[in-house]
């Protein structure tokens, strides 16, 4: 493939957008309120709708056939490029918002960079994107300061999902191979230029949600090279059911 | 703002006035801003549409319903999606406005006011039933990607918000 290292790109984008919104559609019919219930399946219907733009894309790019629903549904685990953090599973409702949370902090910071790309199709997207990103930042910045000031039980909870939570953020702001070479032509966003102020973009949320900062120096990585944590397998076993027991249906 | 990048052979507008979108059925697709272009190349229609939305489970929908439009009125049709730029709800005509307040959805407002508003600052949100200002967000997202949830606090009534994207 002539363009591989920018179909690669893609789908790393694309990928944390894919589990996440598939983590969080697990929720629908299962959230906490009904009003919760609808803002986390919209965010997973941002995300998905996001995501279709991304494949569409990285399909025209492989140029081989493939469909957008062929490289959403049918890689195998090791495939997927999505960060550790999307893919923890929705263990309370604090886990639930930290992971979003966490995410939604980068992801805005990320797609702003990214409207700057000099690949047009890709900045089209982030200005898609961005604007509703950030309502998924302010959605879930508030649930924080809600749980984290709230009741001793939810303060509690809240803590301790950002606590282990956190050894998945460092991972964001690693570097592949296709990032540096899209970097390199202007296309892709240097991550490694996020991390300080995402740092301090999320202790100002935490600060003002009574919450403490973790202060671990040790982290997980991989999934940006296809090593996943052990919860990855189920959750794709539930997002592909449909296209492996039915092949070639379609969005 | 609303209509000076849209490029739509005269012809068509009153073919595409009739196509509504499927979720708020009393609002014309070009009264929401959602086509951007519409000529008339070799005898065959070329209409680009740009989602509100990006999950926004109603453009498919929409691009079916323009081809029928089209064939109806004798036009074979291709519906392009562009990406850019990016839809805003600037792009609702004032007639757009007034139909969704009537339909019972209060209409965006600006970004700065849209802020406060969904950060519960202030109350300026107006209820679509009784016309008080005295109400409250209920949640930042409803029952369309579009919209925010609403309650007046005088009449009780809940309403939805076309929530302002800029």
């Amino acid at each position: 493939m002539k363009k591989e290292n920018l179909y690669n790109y893609i789908l790393g984008i694309a990928d944390n957008s894919l589990i996440l919104g598939q983590r969080m559609g697990e929720l629908c019919g299962h959230g906490p309120s009904l009003e919760t219930d609808i803002a986390c399946t919209n965010i997973s219907l941002d995300l998905f709708g996001q995501v279709r733009s991304y494949f569409q894309y990285a399909s025209k790019i492989a140029g081989d056939g493939r469909t957008e629903d062929d490289i959403a549904m049918l890689r195998k685990e090791r495939e997927y490029k999505n960060v550790l953090l999307v893919e923890q599973p929705n263990t309370d409702f604090a886990y639930t918002l930290g992971r979003q949370f966490l995410f939604d902090v980068y992801h805005l910071a990320f797609l702003k960079e990214l409207q700057k790309s000099t690949d047009l199709t890709l900045s089209a997207i982030a200005n898609k994107c961005v604007k509703e990103v950030s309502y998924h930042e302010r959605f879930s910045s508030d649930w924080i300061k809600r749980l984290g000031d709230g009741t001793e039980e939810s303060k509690q909870k809240m803590q301790e999902a950002i606590n282990d939570l956190w050894t998945y953020t460092d991972e964001l702001f690693h570097q592949t191979d296709a990032d540096k070479a899209m970097v390199a032509e202007g296309i892709g966003v240097d991550v490694t230029k996020l991390k300080e102020n995402y740092y301090s973009d999320v202790s100002q949320v935490l600060e003002k949600a009574t919450l403490q900062v973790p202060v671990s120096k040790y982290f997980q990585k991989g999934g940006k090279q296809g090593i996943h944590t052990e919860h990855l397998g189920y959750l794709l076993s539930d997002l592909q059911y449909m296209q492996r027991t039915y092949p070639n249906m379609e969005w | 703002m609303t209509s000076t990048e849209q490029n739509i052979d005269e012809r068509l507008i009153t073919i595409l006035r009739q196509v509504s979108d499927p979720e708020i059925p009393v609002l014309s697709i070009m009264d929401m801003g959602v086509v951007r272009s519409a000529v008339i190349e070799d005898g065959i229609v070329k209409v680009e549409i740009t989602p509100t939305y990006s999950g926004c489970p109603a453009m498919d929908v929409i691009g079916d319903d323009i081809k029928n439009a089209l064939k109806d009125a004798g036009y074979q049709s291709d519906i392009d999606l562009i990406l850019h730029p990016a839809w805003t709800t600037d792009w609702i005509t004032p007639r757009g406005r007034k139909a969704l307040e009537d339909y019972g959805i209060a209409a965006p407002l600006d970004a700065e006011a849209d802020k406060d508003v969904l950060l519960n600052n202030k109350r300026i949100v107006k209820c679509t039933n009784c016309g008080s200002q005295n109400t409250r967000l209920v949640s930042q997202f409803g029952s369309t990607a579009c919209k925010a949830q609403f309650q007046c606090e005088d009449c009780q009534e809940p309403f939805d918000y076309f929530k302002c994207l800029k």
